[in-house]
């Protein structure tokens, strides 16, 4: 309770409430830009967010993680175009909704339900957090080597039709990681002689390229395009009053996003799809699913505003993020040197309490935001796509060029920055490239540190935790086979999708 | 259930045309990179396996390299797609925004960073396509937001123009500190 408070105490900073006003409303208009997201922002914003407080800049960046998915609906419902990528499944039955003449009932149903998931993740975590400061000691090296091994084999497997791709560029990822002098010798790997190769390859250089630069570039060389958004008319309070009437599915969505979102590789899709198929299979009126059940875009709403701030999870007490963004956000951790993990969770559980309340005020932030605020957001959003592109790219200078004036990180950022076109043209995850990039490194780091008490592969099990992350490791190569051999029997229909399972805020 | 169904296969991915060029250039890629181990990052005999800085060069590339012969492979094996070539070329297209966006990159230390931002924003929009007078000038504003809040409030670290040297006296410094 004293690190409530102490929490609630650190929050109390005009920079911290400043920082969370910028972040959730600037989150709202950059969720609902279809062709931005908060991984384009977040990347955009970070080094910028370097010069800040460690609790100022998280805040902001966090703010713009959890409002970005509120603002995704609008489009998703109104003009059935996802503002984010998590947002996909909105469109299902939002959109329908619209058309039926009740867009500003599933507009109002899509911010409460996210309200409540936003929120209910946000206690379960506060009531969890002092069992995980508990548990979280008891990982050390070698089980944080088996976690982010874990997460990298759920990142891969994640990609269902795509896994030798996904392999691929995880693998990629953990390559670039090496590149340059090594650490602890000073050994140069992969630097073929190059002085700017032997500093390394930066994470976000890399990030900025693949998200930011790849999307300015993309928007530029597609079709001009800006959605026509209809003006919602009427009160948006009446959401919350209806969704007491949806509150069952409301919580088990809630509840599918808190564990999918603790999951390291996993995220909002899989919690989404649980979800939507537990509502659809409970419901009393299941052929209404797709064709605009306020369950089913409960379902979806509830369950992606809940994986936020359980994706905070293994990120503060292990520094493992399961996913892009918060791969994005411990870059912010290393630079002010607070290194999450078991240390923080017991030193620093003020901090870590500050960071929850930010997020619960950021909810109701930005819902007092929307309720007055839809039609100016509808407005504001209206922007021709290759004008996104021009405005990315010039964000994408700032982002870039401020980390140290270097034009090489420039160029090597433009790189990438067609990388991921061809990646996001040919449907290829960009997510495995990153978090092989980041758990890599967790990898290398923690293997060696843990090897002087490794003298048999064995002794990397021998204490329970590690025994208990090694048994989920093969429990999922296990499934995988099985799903492999079930749909080797039985072949599914071959329908294309544009949706990447860890495409969370892209 | 057709719609479970349905919301099942939503969540695989299959291929686009060009696919195979992009697995044959990756698996290339790999190829050449596991083939440089030896000069690039040597192994010392005489250390623990997994304590050479060779161990995870090594092991990602093993990796990448199997993963992408089996993407090579599975794509090759699978009926071409119509458009391989157009996409190819969307892929060259996008090389054109590379340069301009590194042009923007070496003209900012010369020309300052307001002048070239407010530039880039109307060329690249002109680029684009767009004409009028309206949409010209709102990118041009965004252009002096995008300096005022980076460069003036929030202070990020990019250089002052060398150009701005041959500013007034009254108003180079505001220039070299805020623009």
């Amino acid at each position: 309770m004293s690190d409530l408070l102490s929490g609630i105490q650190l929050l109390f900073d005009y920079q911290v409430l400043l920082a969370l006003l910028i972040g959730s409303v600037g989150g709202v208009i950059i969720g609902a830009i279809p062709g931005v997201g908060a991984a384009v922002a977040i990347a955009i914003l970070l080094p910028a967010t370097f010069a800040l407080p460690p609790l100022v800049g998280l805040t902001m960046l966090l703010g713009i993680y959890g409002s970005s998915m509120y603002g995704g609906a609008i489009p998703a419902i109104l003009v059935n175009t996802p503002g984010t990528a998590v947002n996909a499944l909105t469109t299902y039955d939002g959109y329908p909704m619209t058309k039926n003449g009740e867009g500003r009932r599933a507009i109002a149903l899509a911010y409460s339900a996210s309200f409540f998931g936003g929120v209910f993740s946000l206690v379960c975590l506060i009531l969890l957090s002092p069992l995980l400061a508990k548990v979280a000691p008891m990982f050390g090296s070698r089980e944080i080597f088996l976690a982010a091994l874990l997460g990298i084999i759920l990142v891969v497997l994640a990609h269902r039709g795509q896994v030798f791709a996904a392999g691929m560029l995880a693998a990629f990822g953990i390559f670039l990681n090496t590149v340059g002098l090594e650490p602890v010798r000073y050994t140069r790997r992969f630097t073929f002689d190059q002085s700017w190769l032997a500093s390394g390859v930066d994470l976000i250089v890399v990030v900025l390229g693949l998200f930011a630069l790849s999307q300015a570039f993309l928007l530029l060389i597609e079709k001009d395009e800006a959605p026509e958004l209809a003006r919602v008319k009427g009160s948006i309070f009446s959401g919350l009053k209806e969704l007491w009437l949806y509150r069952r599915v409301a919580s088990v969505a809630s509840g599918f996003g808190v564990m999918m979102g603790m999951i390291p590789g996993v995220g909002e899709f899989t919690a989404q799809f649980m979800s939507y198929t537990y509502a659809q299979k409970t419901s009393k009126t299941p052929e209404m699913f797709g064709k605009g059940s306020p369950e089913g875009l409960v379902a979806s709403e509830a369950a992606n505003n809940a994986v936020p701030a359980a994706a905070m999870i293994p990120l503060l007490a292990l520094g493992i993020p399961g996913e892009a963004l918060t791969a994005m956000m411990l870059s912010v951790f290393y630079v002010h040197n607070v290194i999450p993990g078991p240390q923080l969770f017991r030193d620093g559980m003020d901090f870590v309490m500050a960071l929850y309340v930010a997020l619960l005020v950021l909810n109701v932030l930005v819902m007092v935001f929307l309720m007055v605020s839809t039609n100016l957001v509808t407005k504001i959003i209206q922007v021709p796509s290759r004008m996104v592109g021009i405005v990315i790219m010039l964000l994408g200078f700032v982002g870039v060029y401020s980390l140290r004036n270097s034009i090489t990180d420039c160029a090597i950022a433009a790189g990438f920055g067609v990388f991921g076109v061809i990646l996001k043209r040919l449907n290829l995850p960009i997510v495995p490239i990153i978090l092989g990039m980041v758990l890599g490194g967790i990898m290398e780091v923690k293997l060696r540190s843990a090897m002087p008490r490794v003298s048999t592969p064995l002794d990397m099990i021998e204490r329970p935790i590690g025994m208990i992350i090694f048994a989920l490791i093969l429990l999922v190569i296990a499934l995988h086979i099985r799903t492999l051999i079930r749909e080797y029997r039985n072949p599914p229909q071959n329908v294309d999708s544009d949706i990447h399972l860890t495409h969370g805020g892209e | 259930m057709s719609r479970l169904k349905t919301l099942q296969e939503m969540f695989k991915r299959y291929r686009r045309p060009g696919d195979l060029v992009f697995a044959v250039v990756f698996f290339l890629l790999a190829l050449f990179l596991l083939s440089q181990i030896e000069n690039q990052s040597p192994w010392n005999g005489t250390r623990q396996i997994f304590s050479q800085p060779a161990f995870w060069p090594t092991a990602s590339l093993i990796a990448m390299t199997l993963f992408a012969g089996l993407h090579f492979l599975s794509s090759a094996w699978s009926a071409r797609l119509p458009g391989r070539w157009h996409e190819v070329w969307q892929w060259v297209r996008a090389l054109e925004f590379a340069g301009w966006f590194l042009a923007y990159v070496w003209i900012v230390p010369t020309l300052g960073y307001l002048p070239t931002t407010i530039l880039a924003a109307i060329l690249l929009a002109l680029r684009a396509g767009y004409r009028s007078a309206r949409q010209l000038l709102s990118l041009a504003f965004l252009g002096v937001v995008i300096v005022v809040v980076f460069r003036g409030f929030l202070q990020v670290r990019i250089p002052a123009g060398a150009a701005y040297d041959y500013l007034p006296e009254g108003i180079r410094l505001f220039w070299l500190t805020y623009l």
